[in-house]
């Protein structure tokens, strides 16, 4: 602490000032006191076009009975070339939560590990989870961390969903790159084919929907979604990759297996394959 | 100008070390004890709330003995330690180690430079998928590590739950045994501090779930409970089935 002379002992209100700004339980702001080089957002970025980056498209989420569901395509674009087919979007943010995201895949990949310490050193330094709203808003507050970058064409957007343990049911949030954040009744999607996808689940999501049920929408809404916009993956039957699925109930955070998913894909190609339709 | 004492650096680091060894030993007893599946970590504290035991990180736990306000001082920054590391390297690259030396350069510092040394005793514990490559590291106020094999007992009366551990432990113990082996071992700590009452000569009573605060590392949380983060604080029922 510096100490000035003539100025005597710090005030006693300035002395907790100092205090609660250097005891705080956020991550971010930890990172951003002693090491900003490492957040992902806030670097300066020289003037000039950006180059062409990976970026990661569609989203879906949805609620059901007892939960909600998030699933992400595997395809990674680079302008019109396939950068990954194997790129996974939807993460789990910790035990009650989930997040996907679409946009610049490096800052995304980042912003997700980043916000998944968040809440972890959180639990950690208070003894207790943080709310739903709470962890929403903390995303919030990354979003908006990374806007200049998204000012320049680096845009990164999540969806988050999640199980509020108050309440007992599941939510949804979606954002925009001020870090805007709003909550999502029933079922949203983000992302280059999130127009496709919204319109499948607009007509297969029911209220009350099983788990299994919802699984089989969101497999169909990225199929959808796969059908008509090229930057979205469908089902790719040759590698055996499907969607990455995760479901979050009140027993916490778990990723739909690969045998349950097969069996879905497959039900969901050879009734398409028996119609025969053509749009 | 008035005349300053001269007082010899031995004379002054003795002092610095009674100080705080004093304070050391007013509070209770704190064991980490190594089993078959996992580190538990003992302590008696009858506040639901103000814990002596935390997590670090993935497979890294902390206890301590002491001043409340030091030692959780020492285990946020601790925990902020090992999320910055893991954050900007690997989440395999935070290790007790690494943690252990901060932690001994930090209450070194304190002791020497400053005006009053910390009166924390902490415990470092790292489980690893086999018992022999456990790591248990004990940290005093001045700074000093030992890196321990089996089990660490600190706070007041060490000795006589030291010796009440040291006696029974075996490699092979199951985590309910050593638990039970803990709670034994403090129990005869605290009737070791009553020992001026003649009744409680014989061995002391048993320490009741409310005022017992255990976690547990568990050596397989992957494959057990599917999660990389093998710190579990328990219940108030489960340490209660427990020690039944």
């Amino acid at each position: 602490m510096a100490v000035f002379p003539h100025s005597g002992q710090p005030s006693a209100g300035q002395a907790i000032r100092d205090l609660a700004a250097a005891s705080t339980s956020s991550f971010t702001e930890h990172l951003a006191q002693s090491r900003p080089e490492l957040l992902p957002f806030g670097q300066n970025l020289p003037a000039g076009v950006v180059p062409p980056t990976p970026h990661a498209t569609t989203i879906v989420a949805m609620t059901f009975a007892g939960g909600v569901l998030m699933a992400g395509d595997r395809r990674a674009t680079m302008g019109t070339m396939i950068a990954s087919r194997h790129i996974e979007k939807v993460f789990p943010a910790d035990q009650y939560s989930v997040l996907g995201i679409a946009g610049t895949a490096g800052l995304a990949i980042d912003i997700t590990k980043l916000f998944q310490v968040e809440l972890e050193h959180y639990e950690k330094i208070e003894g207790t989870i943080l709310s739903l709203e709470g962890k929403a808003n903390r995303l919030g507050a990354m979003v908006r961390g990374n806007l200049p970058m998204a000012l320049q064409g680096l845009a990164v957007v999540p969806l988050f969903a999640g199980f509020d343990t108050v309440s007992s049911v599941g939510r949804l949030f979606s954002y925009d790159v001020t870090g805007g954040r709003y909550e999502e009744l029933e079922h949203h999607s983000v992302g280059s084919g999130s127009v496709f996808a919204r319109g499948a689940m607009k007509k297969l999501w029911r209220p009350g929907l099983t788990e299994d049920g919802a699984i089989r929408v969101a497999v169909e809404s990225l199929f959808d979604a796969a059908d008509d916009d090229s930057a979205t993956g469908g089902p790719d039957i040759v590698r055996e990759l499907w969607p990455i699925i995760y479901t979050v109930t009140r027993g916490g955070a778990r990723k739909v297996p690969h045998a349950t998913l097969s069996a879905v894909v497959e039900a969901v190609v050879s009734e398409r394959t028996e119609l025969g339709r053509e749009a | 100008m008035t005349q300053q004492f001269y007082v010899s650096p031995e004379q002054v680091m003795k002092d610095r070390a009674d100080f705080a060894r004093k304070g050391i030993a007013r509070g209770r007893s704190v064991v980490v004890i190594s089993s078959a599946e996992g580190i538990s970590l003992v302590a008696e504290n009858p506040s639901p709330s103000l814990h002596k035991i935390g997590e670090i990180y993935d497979k890294i736990g902390f206890a301590a003995v002491g001043k409340y306000n030091e030692f959780e001082s020492l285990r946020q920054a601790g925990v902020r330690y090992a999320d910055v590391r893991g954050y900007s390297y690997d989440r395999q690259d935070v290790t007790a180690r690494g943690l252990a030396s901060v932690y001994a350069q930090s209450l070194g510092a304190v002791f020497t430079a400053e005006q009053k040394p910390f009166e924390v005793e902490l415990a470092v514990a790292e489980v690893a998928a086999h018992q022999d490559e456990d790591h248990l590291y004990r940290l005093t106020f001045d700074g000093s590590i030992a890196d321990e094999t089996g089990f660490i007992a600190m706070g007041g009366q060490v000795e006589s739950v030291y010796a009440a551990v040291a006696e029974a432990w075996r490699t092979e113990l199951s985590l309910a045994e050593s638990i039970k082996l803990a709670v034994h071992a403090l129990a005869a700590g605290s009737s070791a501090s009553q020992a001026a009452e003649p009744e409680a000569e014989q061995s002391g009573p048993e320490l009741s779930p409310d005022t017992l605060e255990i976690a547990v590392l568990d050596r397989h949380s992957e494959t057990n409970r599917g999660s990389v983060r093998a710190f579990r604080r328990l219940g108030r029922e489960e340490i209660a089935a427990l020690l039944a």
